[in-house]
């Protein structure tokens, strides 16, 4: 009963969330000061009084709000977000679909990367706390933390892409394969991963001290219970005592504040993807702003937004195998 | 990032357990003994924050920042960072005598746009900090003091906005209101609120079930009593730190947006400048001078917040003050 409740309990929100992103996604678009219509022509030649009614009646802005709204959520359900304005009119989910596997592979590769670095880090400079390598890795967490991640980006760029002084270039500047080099196989794989070597590593420095950090203040909090002090006078090896009790029970918040830290990689992903011009989501939602497709932010809002309320409900639902308590209850 | 996800590091020093004896013949009013105690409170702050080497470093960076920004105009010649006037130089110039830091793709001075772009950075920093912190602190205080159904609903939205990726909904934002200095400030003041949200209302929530407070509502003090005299003077430390470390969110954030193209055209952050920058191929073509000085102007300026905030949290917030 009691997983099945917390399970229900967590599908609802996460339901709920989703439904106050539509929403909110819903009214951003028309209750903004300016008539949507006109923002969609603003700036181009068909900029007149009557392609604006047209463009309202194409888009049904004409018709009640209740009604508008029951057309958004239909649609959405659909996954038709209308057409792409810059794309001359090509459908934004087919826009998006070609877009999709490039982030993922690259944020989820460098988010895999700066967790399972930056955990190791945090467990290894809170276990040993003061050492050089704790002071090391606080001061390079801080460091990080300040810089802008696409000026990070830049400067790896410059030194290893573009080559600079002592920098060899060696990495492609950017883009997602060899244009024209029609690859197959294993050959088209090493030219990706090519590809891949500077924004992966970009990514995966620029997250992986907060990781680090999350890590090492559970750890700390850990460290100081009673059962650590318990397993230690019964003369537990100091490596149990570390991966055995401390380990597991730093774990729990640090799972759950690195799930809730998703949100920002997917930040950091729209400015690395424009530095490295990597064909993913995050380039495009640059090209969208350029272009002021407000069809494809829209949708691109949405799927950012959705990405974060999943990496949240699964976050909740491995919390429950992780912490048998939830279990129990 | 936002504040909550990275906190400051390791215990901080104890404070002497608050002094609330009053010297009797310091007893003139109420309102003297309220002013003489927060002096004192105060004092007792500064000391221990000038014993913080990591608060006293970040200090010092921003009283340098501060200073340049202030006097901008006598530290850089605008001329030279005006492409129609005859004190620019050629265009892609490396640093020189002339020019310390080298020219842009126009040939202006790379180190009056850097010095004068402090200005931007930090206006647009300390009024999105304003805007967030006034928000943040209003729903906290709000939800923490009245509690039922106002907080519920209240934390939900909070905890809805955490959700939302910050950087689209601010991008989405920002394009649909248009490119304008004011409009970039209201755009990360009203994304960035729900952090100082949540510590403010765990701070009232604990506030509000004290002794005193509960004294003050026996003798018939009103909510706005309990609230401006009792709730929002215990939370505000706490709100300052929090403030400070907003600030270096905030310049983050315009740096990204302008970064995007998505600043005020005619006033040039640090963010626009590395948008020129790259726009202009100074990435592959190794202009260094062009994107290191905006670049560490603003890693220095979000340190120094960064520092302050952390020695600032280590004093004031209750929960680091007890480990």
């Amino acid at each position: 009963m009691g997983t099945r409740g917390y399970l229900l309990g967590k599908v609802a929100q996460a339901f709920l969330t989703l439904l106050f992103v539509l929403c909110f996604n819903f009214f951003l678009f028309r209750v903004m000061p300016g008539d949507p219509a006109a923002l969609l022509l603003r700036g181009t030649s068909a900029f007149n009084p009557e392609n604006v009614e047209q463009v309202k009646k194409d888009l049904g802005l004409d018709k009640p709000l209740p009604q508008q709204f029951l057309t958004y959520m239909a649609d959405t359900a659909r996954l038709n977000f209308g057409e792409s304005f810059f794309l001359r009119g090509k459908p934004v989910n087919e826009v998006i679909g070609d877009k999709i596997w490039p982030t993922v592979l690259l944020v989820g590769t460098s988010t895999i990367a700066s967790i399972a670095l930056g955990l190791l880090i945090g467990i290894w400079s809170g276990w040993r706390r003061g050492s050089a390598l704790d002071y090391g890795s606080l001061t390079f967490t801080l460091f990080v933390y300040a810089m802008p991640e696409f000026w990070f980006g830049i400067l790896v760029l410059m030194a290893f892409g573009g080559g600079v002084g002592p920098f060899p270039a060696i990495f492609p500047t950017g883009g997602y394969e060899t244009p024209g080099a029609d690859l197959t196989g294993l050959s088209h794989a090493t030219d990706v991963l090519n590809h891949m070597v500077m924004p992966f590593f970009v990514l995966t420095v620029a997250y992986l001290g907060e990781y680090a950090l999350i890590m090492r203040n559970s750890l700390t909090d850990v460290m100081a219970d009673d059962f650590v002090t318990t397993a230690r006078a019964k003369g537990v090896r100091e490596k149990e005592v570390l991966w055995r009790h401390v380990v597991p029970n730093a774990l729990l918040p640090t799972w759950t504040l690195t799930m809730l830290s998703l949100g920002f990689v997917f930040g950091g992903a729209i400015t690395i993807e424009y530095v490295f011009s990597w064909p993913g989501l995050g380039w495009l939602t640059v090209q969208a702003i350029e272009a002021k497709d407000f069809a494809l932010l829209q949708a691109l809002f949405l799927i950012f937004s959705a990405a974060v309320i999943i990496a949240n409900f699964i976050a909740d639902i491995t919390y429950m195998y992780l912490d048998p308590r939830v279990r129990a209850a | 990032m936002r504040p909550g996800t990275i906190g400051p590091t390791g215990a901080g020093p104890i404070p002497p357990v608050e002094d609330l004896e009053v010297p009797a013949e310091r007893l003139l009013s109420p309102r003297r003994i309220v002013w003489a105690r927060r002096k004192r409170a105060f004092q007792r702050t500064a000391k221990t924050y000038r014993k913080s080497k990591m608060g006293m470093a970040g200090l010092a960076i921003l009283v340098f920042f501060v200073l340049v920004a202030l006097f901008a105009p006598l530290v850089a010649d605008e001329a030279t960072m005006d492409p129609t006037s005859p004190a620019t130089g050629d265009a892609y110039q490396p640093p020189s005598s002339e020019f310390w830091f080298g020219t842009d793709n126009l040939g202006r001075s790379i180190y009056a746009m850097t010095v004068h772009g402090s200005r931007i950075s930090l206006t647009v920093g300390l009024s999105a900090t304003l805007i967030s912190m006034a928000i943040g602190a209003l729903i906290g205080i709000f939800a923490g003091y009245y509690g039922g159904w106002l907080e519920t609903g209240l934390m939900r939205l909070t905890d809805w906005f955490l959700v939302l990726p910050w950087l689209a909904l601010a991008i989405v934002l920002a394009s649909l209101l248009g490119r304008s200095l004011s409009i970039i400030i209201l755009v990360i003041g009203i994304t960035s609120w729900p952090g100082t949200a949540r510590i403010v209302r765990a701070q009232a929530l604990s506030v509000k079930t004290r002794p005193y407070v509960e004294r003050a509502r026996a003798l018939g003090a009103s909510n706005w009593h309990l609230i401006t005299r009792h709730i929002l003077p215990n939370v505000g430390p706490l709100i300052f730190a929090n403030t400070i470390l907003t600030v270096a969110i905030a310049i983050l954030s315009e740096t990204t947006l302008s970064f995007l193209g998505l600043g005020d055209p005619l006033a040039v952050s640090w963010g626009t400048m590395l948008d020129f920058a790259f726009s202009a191929g100074a990435a592959t073509t190794g202009q260094w001078w062009w994107l290191l000085p905006p670049g560490l102007a603003i890693v220095l300026v979000v340190l120094a917040f960064t520092m302050c905030g952390f020695a600032l949290d280590e004093i004031l917030n209750p929960k680091l003050r007890e480990r």
